[in-house]
């Protein structure tokens, strides 16, 4: 039996701070490719079920608004880049600009959540909610323009929850950056959580034309 | 986060069981070994309420008119019991006790990867178990455990919601065992732990983890939508408003046939390690057993549709599933062989976990070998949906899993607990349950053949004399689970102490104390050899001409 | 419900052999059950061998393991891999034509509901729970469903095959012995399941007509779907005459559609359906879409009836 003294000195492996990290990051592209499959699953029953019901698709797909999606678009890869600029900073030793970065991203998080709060407002007020009596769109068509609007309601609604949980975790990442927590050496949560935020970026650039655009090809 | 680079001295020896005896110290444990000892409680919780269900449904079926008399009880009864069989005992069963004790023990390591996550997925499972046991026992379930729209959407009542919400929280716990295991396995292996010094143990529950983290967020999307449906009215799953059926089953099947494999891939790594160490000699074929393992986590993902072949798929791609259904048994044979090439020129001891273990071989190769019946197209026609599928499944499952679970419980029982348990006792129940599982599912096959439906609350009087067979069986087979539930707790107090290495197995999880140290290793093991590294006979015989 | 069977109670292993399915299926059983149990008893065999030779107290000498293994290990796997791809192929050519009826088939509607079947002969004789069948003549079930996912399952035939709501699946079957035979719900459908059973009644060519005779509605399915084809107005557009142009029915069924959006479809009752409920779905090249949907006009029943008549309209019924 070896002795306690000596215990206290063996290193066991992967224990450093770097390798814990490193371990963390592997686990979250792990966690994202269930991700994948989660939002690959609803993609593709989207673009099956539009195949049998394209026409109604393309009429309920004019309801939705194309400017809005657009502007989030447009947040959201912006959002990205500052987080790619924050990992930069951190990377460079910078930890207060990391900081402040990161503060812009979470801004932008909430302004793409107002827009969308907004959107919804829109479409309540335009009746595109799934079991509203007054559903716009009657006749054949409106089956398919239901089922559209089922897709763009669960689809969204598993975005915003997504970008919710983001904008969480960047805030605690940036309470940790206040405290000084992380180096040029260390900083594998800004990195974990930044692989988060750009797939839930991601999500929307696949979302975006499956909503807005495939209805409107000529 | 993973491990901390130092320990403090006096902790080290001490056993995990007896580090603290308070109720928060093992509610908020970080330790991997506690963690599996609450998945151990929780599940055997649920296989009992399972079990109680399929008592009920067994009872039911001794006469053609049915002893409930309600064919509504009767359908809760076996939506209960697909429910929690399924996802609260036979996923998570031996990957989460076994496995999470287990895995890095067996590779040398302090703890998983991710100790909070694991501790997390705990309280998830219990709150999704609790959530499900709530929907099933006092909402009344009664749509079966597929949940096939419309009977689920629009002919059965709005707890469907509640499943659903219990089923995709059940997920989440899956999810991160899953991505656990995997980082666990890649980053935490010991010095000189290659991949294929690995026990298969080691690699089963790769194999699984896979199917985990890439099989699971298909069935809670399947889920969202089911509950949106239900809840709003929409229609994805509904011809009526422009949604397809089979889509339905299609995304359910996508999920629940690797499933299958979630629920054997674990069994075929608990056997790998048994009969090895009580034939004394190598695994036979390392390699192909391995390989065999990934083989199938891979071509399970497409074997799905043979759910479905008489479900309104097209008859072309009923033909590529049939297929592909073939080609994954082709690596389940493999193993079996190689099982019974590991007993060639062995030392072979009967100890309960090797009769455990040779059940399982026998009663696999009966549910593989039916597996074949219902790949086959024409075959499966006749067969589909009949006590033939159910035979089939529980020979893979009960008779399969269920026989690896006790007997990895008997293999590693002096490890987890420190004691041993009677090994007479052990062996008495290892035979009560073949024998009563063999005469519970055995007339089923004749019973499926000959067109017994499955989900029948009342049955036409031919099928009675099966019936009762069977259910006289399921009798003798509550008996012999319920034995294990007496002598196994008992030894935890009279049991004799168990030395760190009673069955004279390789490995490193018996190198050891039992019950092993809080951080698992007093010193970082280094490995040098391959796995299995029973002494070869002609060591053996020298030794013995050496004096 | 207990129908008079020839069955008695107790043991039951002889399941009838009624129909040519049942034949060419049981010869892949026979198959099955051999090669199963000689693999099975292979391996039990070999076990029980070993353990009792190879016990930890035999004194046996064990010699030297096998070393090179890989040439065992690719010979049982590629044996046991060509073994499947042979089962594989027998299942499957069987499978194929259990589910492509001949067009000679005599064509009964199925429909099952909670809890019950009812089935609609060519001649518009009506049954439920009861499907009367010709022997020696082949037969194909046109199935589907009024609310859940059912399931035909016809054990003496070997036959089996789901019946959805909005889907009509075919499968077709040449009884060759009198009497009557279990037809089984097989997808549970509600509190009700194991209830929804019925049979299947097989005579002999002279019985079955009399029983049709006995049973028989002077008007059939197809001249009843001429009668409603006239009354719901469809012939105002689609009869030849009308000022409306509209694309004519004649020789419709099957045969490829051109439509407005430049793709083809085959004029299968999928099509024909939907063209009646949603027809602006759907439109025939050069054509306007000015019909009318007739969703929530058109009872099941009746849609059946008009399809069979839109079927009966070969190309030489121009009129």
């Amino acid at each position: 039996m070896a002795e306690p003294e000596l215990i206290v000195e063996q290193e066991f492996q992967y224990s450093s701070l770097y390798d814990q990290g490193q371990t963390a990051i592997v686990g979250m592209w792990l966690f994202l490719a269930q991700e994948c499959v989660f939002f690959g699953g609803l993609f593709l029953t989207w673009i099956y079920s539009r195949y049998w019901n394209q026409a109604g698709f393309d009429a309920g797909s004019h309801g939705a608004q194309l400017w809005i999606g657009s502007i989030n678009l447009g947040i959201l890869v912006t959002s990205s880049f500052v987080y790619a600029c924050a990992l930069a900073f951190i990377q460079a030793g910078r930890p207060r600009e990391m900081t402040w970065a990161l503060c812009g991203v979470v801004a932008l998080g909430v302004a793409f959540v107002g827009w969308k709060l907004y959107e919804y407002h829109l479409d309540f007020v335009g009746h595109f909610w799934v079991n509203d009596p007054d559903f716009p769109i009657k006749g054949e068509l409106e089956g398919g323009a239901k089922l559209f609007w089922a897709f763009y309601w669960t689809g969204t609604i598993l975005h915003a929850a997504h970008m919710t949980i983001a904008m969480g975790l960047v805030t605690y990442v940036i309470r940790r950056g206040f405290r000084g927590d992380f180096t040029a050496q260390y900083h594998a949560p800004v990195e974990v959580i930044g692989l988060f935020w750009s797939f839930v970026d991601i999500v929307w650039m696949v979302l975006w034309p499956l909503i807005y655009l495939m209805g409107r090809m000529p | 986060m993973s491990t901390t680079t130092t320990v403090e001295a006096r902790k080290v020896e001490e056993s995990y069981l007896s580090d603290k005896f308070t109720l928060a110290s093992w509610l908020v444990t970080y330790d991997h070994k506690r963690i599996a000892i609450l998945y151990m409680i929780s599940i055997t919780f649920f296989f009992f309420a399972g079990s109680i269900a399929a008592a009920i449904i067994r009872w039911d079926l001794i006469v053609p008119e049915g002893m409930l008399k309600d064919p509504e009880t009767y359908n809760r009864m076996f939506s209960i019991h697909g429910m929690m069989m399924v996802w609260f005992f036979l996923v998570p069963s031996i990957p989460t006790t076994l496995g999470n004790f287990l895995i890095p023990l067996m590779i040398g390591s302090r703890d998983v990867a991710f100790p909070k996550i694991n501790l997390m997925s705990w309280y998830i499972f219990v709150i999704a178990g609790c959530v499900a046991f709530y929907a099933t026992f006092v909402g009344g379930i009664d749509a079966g455990w597929t949940f096939y729209p419309t009977l689920s959407t629009g002919y059965s009542n709005s707890f469907i919601k509640v499943a659903a919400a219990a089923i995709f929280l059940v997920g989440f716990s899956s999810i991160a065992s899953g991505v656990n295991f995997m980082v666990t396995i890649h980053r935490m292996r010991a010095p000189g732990m290659y991949w294929h010094r690995l026990p298969v143990f080691i690699w089963s529950h790769y194999a699984v983890s896979v199917i985990y983290v890439l099989a699971t967020p298909m069935l809670a999307m399947t889920m969202v939508m089911l509950f949106f449906q239900r809840q709003f009215g929409v229609g994805m799953f509904d011809p009526q408003l422009g949604g397809d059926l089979v889509l339905y089953q299609h995304m359910f099947w996508f999920y629940s046939h690797p499933a299958v494999y979630i629920m054997i891939l674990p069994g075929f790594g608990v056997i790998s390690e048994i009969i090895p160490c009580f034939c004394h000699r190598k695994l036979f074929g390392y390699e192909f057993v391995v390989w065999s393992s990934i083989a199938i986590a891979v071509i399970g993902f497409f074997a799905w549709g043979h759910h479905m072949f008489i479900a309104g798929i097209s008859l072309y791609s009923g033909l590529i599933f049939s297929l592909m259904s073939y080609v994954v048994a082709v690596p389940s044979a493999i193993k079996v062989f190689n099982w019974i090439g590991t007993m060639h020129k062995g030392f072979i001891r009967f100890d309960a976990p090797m009769l455990y273990a040779l059940g399982f071989v026998l009663l696999f190769a009966i549910g593989g070998l039916t597996g074949l019946w219902l790949a086959n197209l024409a075959a499966d026609v006749h067969l589909h949906d009949t006590y033939f599928v159910i035979a089939h499944f529980h020979y893979i499952m009960v008779g399969g899993m269920v026989s690896a679970l006790f007997g990895g419980l008997h293999f590693w029982w002096p490890k987890i607990t420190g004691r041993l348990y009677p090994e007479m006792w052990g062996r008495a129940a290892a035979l009560i349950i073949f024998l009563g599982f063999t005469m519970t599912f055995a007339p089923q096959f004749i019973l499926g053949y000959t067109g017994m439906p499955r989900r029948y609350a009342t049955y036409p009087p031919e099928y009675q004399v099966l019936n009762v067979l069977s259910s006289a069986g399921a009798s003798i087979l509550a008996l012999g689970y319920l034995l294990p539930m007496v002598y196994l707790p008992w030894s935890l107090f009279r049991g004799p102490r168990a030395p760190a290495n009673p069955w004279d197995a390789t490995g490193l999880e018996w190198q050891t104390a039992s019950p092993p140290p809080s951080v698992n290793f007093i010193t970082t093991p280094i490995v040098t050899t391959k796995p299995y590294n029973y002494q070869e006979p002609e060591v053996l015989e020298q030794q013995r001409q050496n004096g | 419900m207990n129908p008079p069977f020839d069955y008695k109670p107790g043991l039951n292993f002889n399941l009838p052999v009624a129909a040519n399915f049942a034949v060419t299926t049981d010869h892949i059983f026979i198959a099955l059950l051999v090669l199963s149990s000689a693999v099975l008893i292979l391996v039990l065999g070999l076990m029980f061998t070993f353990a009792v030779r190879y016990r930890a107290g035999s004194p046996l000498d064990r010699g030297t393991l096998l070393n090179k293994t890989w040439i065992l290990e690719i010979g049982w796997t590629s044996a046991t891999f060509l073994g499947f791809v042979a089962l594989f192929w027998w299942g499957g050519r069987v499978f194929l034509e259990e589910f492509r009826p001949p067009p000679e088939a005599i064509k009964i509607y199925v429909v099952g509901k909670q809890w019950m079947w009812k089935a609609e002969h060519p001649g518009g004789q009506k049954e439920i729970n009861t499907i009367h069948v010709p022997i020696n003549q082949p037969v194909q079930l046109i199935m589907t469903s009024e609310d859940v996912i059912h399931d035909v399952g016809i054990p003496a035939f070997r036959l089996k095959r789901d019946v959805l709501p909005g889907r009509y699946e075919n499968m077709w079957f040449t009884a060759d012995t009198p009497g009557s035979y279990w037809l089984f719900c097989d997808q549970l459908c509600g509190s009700g399941h194991s209830l929804m059973r019925g049979q299947v009644v097989a005579m002999t060519q002279p019985d079955y007509q009399r029983w049709l005779e006995i049973n028989g509605t002077s008007i059939g399915l197809v001249a009843e779907g001429q009668r409603l084809f006239i009354q719901f107005g469809c012939a105002g557009c689609h009869g030849g005459n009308g000022t409306v142009r509209a694309p004519s029915l004649a020789g419709l069924y099957k045969s490829p559609v051109p439509l407005s959006d430049g793709t083809t479809v085959i004029a299968d009752e999928k099509y024909l359906k939907d063209s009646i409920l949603f027809p602006k779905k759907q439109v025939v090249a050069s054509f306007k879409p000015v019909m009318p949907s007739f969703d929530g006009k058109v009872s099941e029943a009746d849609l059946e009836k008009l399809l069979a008549y839109i079927k009966s309209l070969g190309s030489e019924h121009v009129r």
